[in-house]
């Protein structure tokens, strides 16, 4: 299973029926694919809707119903578009139950840098800095490190999404959550052990007693 | 509500306006208007709008013929053009975060001088900003925008100018079209009064000063 996959199954085990989620760009999106078809998820998209389905079928797309990306998707039945303002009413007004958002870094204290790369990448924030100050939860869902390097980090460098922590990181090797602000391992991939995670994570790892394996 | 041709109508916007946009990455923009403000070379603009789009498509035009010198949105990432002339410092550019930038617009258009958000509480978004605590609770004052020019893409226009939006075309074109001086729409169809029923109307007719003719 590649790394992607881990991830995108391991978060989507996150996810309860009547939840209003919300999925990032990238890895993120990949959840959807492995929701249990009997979970009644709803999936929003930023742009006005709610009831995002797949991607139509050759000859279906319709150039006014797109993802954020501005990629043709479907809408499931019950589905709802709405403007704007709305949209991010919702998102900050703690209506979404869970955003699943892609990370560039997460430090001990479950800080997120997600948004920009001083001098490389200024790309703007996009929804990314209001999912997460609104969401009920916000779960990362990234790489555990990147051409070697660390993105669970002691303290953040790149400039901060919000203030607020993130719940819980998943990762191709680690699940982490930040019980009294301080990161923790919960589960470890299968094949991975302990010792390993702690060899590619920079930020200080609290161990519990019983690490569980990921069930995917 | 004035019907009249998109020469017309662009021909009212003057080099260096400032002008709100409708669209999600080009999806429910004004096109034939702003292929319009690009014939015409309308430039040193003052665009506000979601995203800067992509090359070719919604506002990416505008990029494509430099006729933006400031941009106010929240994601310019696809759109290498925009990316090139802020790096160039060709173009200004203020990025906020998308649910700031609409409700800045919405509290423009409904006569308020800003919102309390928390979005952006202790990042760099924070800086030169007031901090106002409520409840114990620390948010930030974002004030109002409004622009002279409200370019606005609707499905339906009736003949006096009730709007209505379809899917994700609906996006900030109802809330761009409560905050500009000037109103100016175009429509997918232009059809008889009482065919968008009146709880289907997104955008009341008072709000929208010219329709652009079809065909």
């Amino acid at each position: 299973m590649d790394a992607q996959t881990i991830i995108a199954r391991r978060v989507a085990q996150e996810l309860h029926t009547g939840d209003l989620v919300n999925l990032g760009i990238g890895i993120p999106t990949l959840v959807a694919n492995y929701v249990p078809p009997d979970l009644k998820v709803f999936f929003q998209s930023e742009n006005g809707l709610i009831g995002t389905g797949p991607i139509p079928e050759q000859g279906m797309a319709h150039p006014l119903l797109t993802d954020a990306g501005g990629r043709p998707i479907s809408a499931l039945p019950g589905a709802c578009t709405f403007d704007s303002a709305m949209s991010f009413g919702l998102i900050r007004g703690g209506h979404v139950d869970v955003t699943v958002l892609g990370g560039l870094q997460v430090d001990a204290h479950g800080h997120l840098a997600n948004w920009m790369i001083p001098g490389k990448m200024v790309p703007g924030m996009g929804g990314a800095m209001d999912l997460v100050s609104g969401a009920k939860r916000v779960i990362v869902a990234m790489q555990h490190a990147a051409k070697g390097k660390s993105k669970i980090v002691a303290k953040c460098t790149l400039p901060l999404t919000s203030a607020r922590s993130v719940n819980l990181v998943v990762t191709d090797m680690a699940v982490i959550a930040f019980p009294d602000g301080k990161a923790t391992l919960l589960e470890t991939a299968p094949g991975v052990s302990i010792g390993e995670v702690m060899a590619v994570t920079e930020a200080e790892l609290v161990i519990p007693d019983a690490v569980q394996e990921m069930k995917i | 509500m004035r019907a009249v041709s998109v020469e017309e109508a662009v021909a009212m916007i003057p080099a260096g306006a400032s002008i709100m946009v409708g669209g999600f990455m080009g999806v429910g923009a004004p096109e034939r208007l702003l292929d319009e403000v690009v014939r015409q070379q309308k430039s040193g603009l003052s665009l506000i709008c979601n995203d800067a789009a992509v090359p070719g498509k919604g506002v990416g035009k505008l990029f494509d013929a430099v006729l933006v010198s400031h941009l106010t949105a929240s994601h310019i990432g696809l759109n290498p053009k925009a990316q090139q002339q802020m790096l160039a410092n060709q173009i200004s550019v203020d990025l906020i975060p998308q649910g700031t930038l609409v409700e800045r617009i919405r509290a423009g258009g409904c006569g308020l001088g800003g919102v309390l958000t928390p979005t952006g509480v202790g990042t760099s978004v924070a800086e030169g900003k007031r901090q106002i605590e409520v409840d114990g609770k620390p948010f930030l004052l974002e004030t109002a925008l409004r622009a002279q020019f409200a370019l606005v893409h609707a499905f339906l226009a009736d003949y006096l100018g009730n709007l209505a939006y379809t899917l994700t075309a609906r996006n900030f074109n109802p809330i761009v079209a409560m905050a500009a001086d000037t109103v100016i729409v175009t429509a997918e169809h232009i059809v008889p009064v009482g065919v968008i029923a009146p709880d289907h109307v997104m955008t009341p007719a008072p709000l929208v000063d010219y329709l652009i003719m079809n065909g």
